[in-house]
């Protein structure tokens, strides 16, 4: 099946302003789970959860598959993106710390050395 | 195993990201100096304050600095946006090993993450590795959607702020 149209972005925010749906995500971005096990990580009826997927997949979020008579679920591709963006802005924010934290220590290196000289 | 990062051409080190497990997240990269001038760095306010939020990446500065970076001293860090409102982290260190960890609590929220950072010793250099452990996967969600979606929006916020105030 193709999808023609990106879901709303707003259909996104809906989907992740609900902490068992953020719960998910962060589970199905360490790999794939079937709607059962996911029931079951979260304490939940199986009906419940399955209400939880299809608003993640209708989000984007989430992609499902039915192999046989069990349903697996992963991360779509915009719950990946998410992942990425989150370990990406962690990245940026230590990389300039740490940048601003060798001038610093190439200071204190260079007061040692003049302090041993004198 | 390959070395990651050649120093002698002068190259940046490399910082790593990475979430392990359900809800830790671990930095770590290498600096060219012994551990106790990076601790050193790390550990007195007058020099951490220089460091800590960059102004390459927010121009949100750190008003006030106290840290007590002693067992069971306190620290305490305010952030300025340049108006009146200030946002401030505050926590205790729950142990202090000078020249090679600090643990502290992240308290200003409802869970907070136990921070660790440690300084090892490498051929003259240090590994820096931080460290945050947040009390439970969902802590740590809450983490993700705060900083992660938070932050580069602030940024923006910020950006578009400042360059108005340009005009």
């Amino acid at each position: 099946m193709v999808q023609c149209l990106d879901p709303p972005l707003d259909l996104a925010f809906a989907a992740l302003a609900d902490a068992t749906r953020r719960g998910i995500i962060d589970r199905l971005g360490r790999g794939h789970a079937s709607i059962t096990s996911l029931a079951d990580t979260f304490q939940m009826t199986l009906t419940g959860m399955k209400k939880h997927i299809q608003v993640l997949e209708r989000a984007g979020l989430v992609v499902t598959q039915k192999v046989g008579r069990v349903r697996t679920c992963g991360l779509g591709k915009r719950g990946l993106e998410a992942e990425a963006e989150w370990i990406e802005t962690h990245r940026k924010l230590f990389e300039a710390r740490f940048e601003a934290l060798d001038d610093i220590i190439s200071e204190i290196e260079q007061e040692r050395s003049n302090d041993s000289a004198s | 195993m390959t070395q990651q990062v050649d120093s002698a051409d002068g190259a940046r080190n490399r910082t790593s990201v990475e979430r392990k497990g359900d809800r830790e997240l671990v930095v770590t990269r290498t600096f060219d100096a012994p551990p106790s001038t990076v601790y050193k760095a790390w550990s007195q306010p007058e020099l951490f304050r220089r460091w800590w939020m960059p102004k390459s990446v927010a121009d949100v500065s750190l008003v006030a600095c106290d840290m007590d970076v002693r067992t069971g001293g306190k620290y305490r860090l305010e952030f300025s946006a340049g108006g009146s409102d200030t946002m401030a982290f505050y926590g205790k260190y729950l142990e202090v090993v000078p020249n090679e960890r600090i643990v502290w609590t992240n308290d200003e929220g409802e869970e907070g993450a136990v921070t660790t950072v440690t300084f090892e010793e490498r051929g003259g250099r240090t590994l820096l590795t931080f460290h945050e452990a947040y009390p439970s996967r969902e802590a740590l969600e809450e983490a993700l959607q705060g900083s992660a979606a938070g932050l580069p929006e602030q940024l923006d916020q910020l950006d578009e702020l400042l360059s108005g105030m340009d005009d």
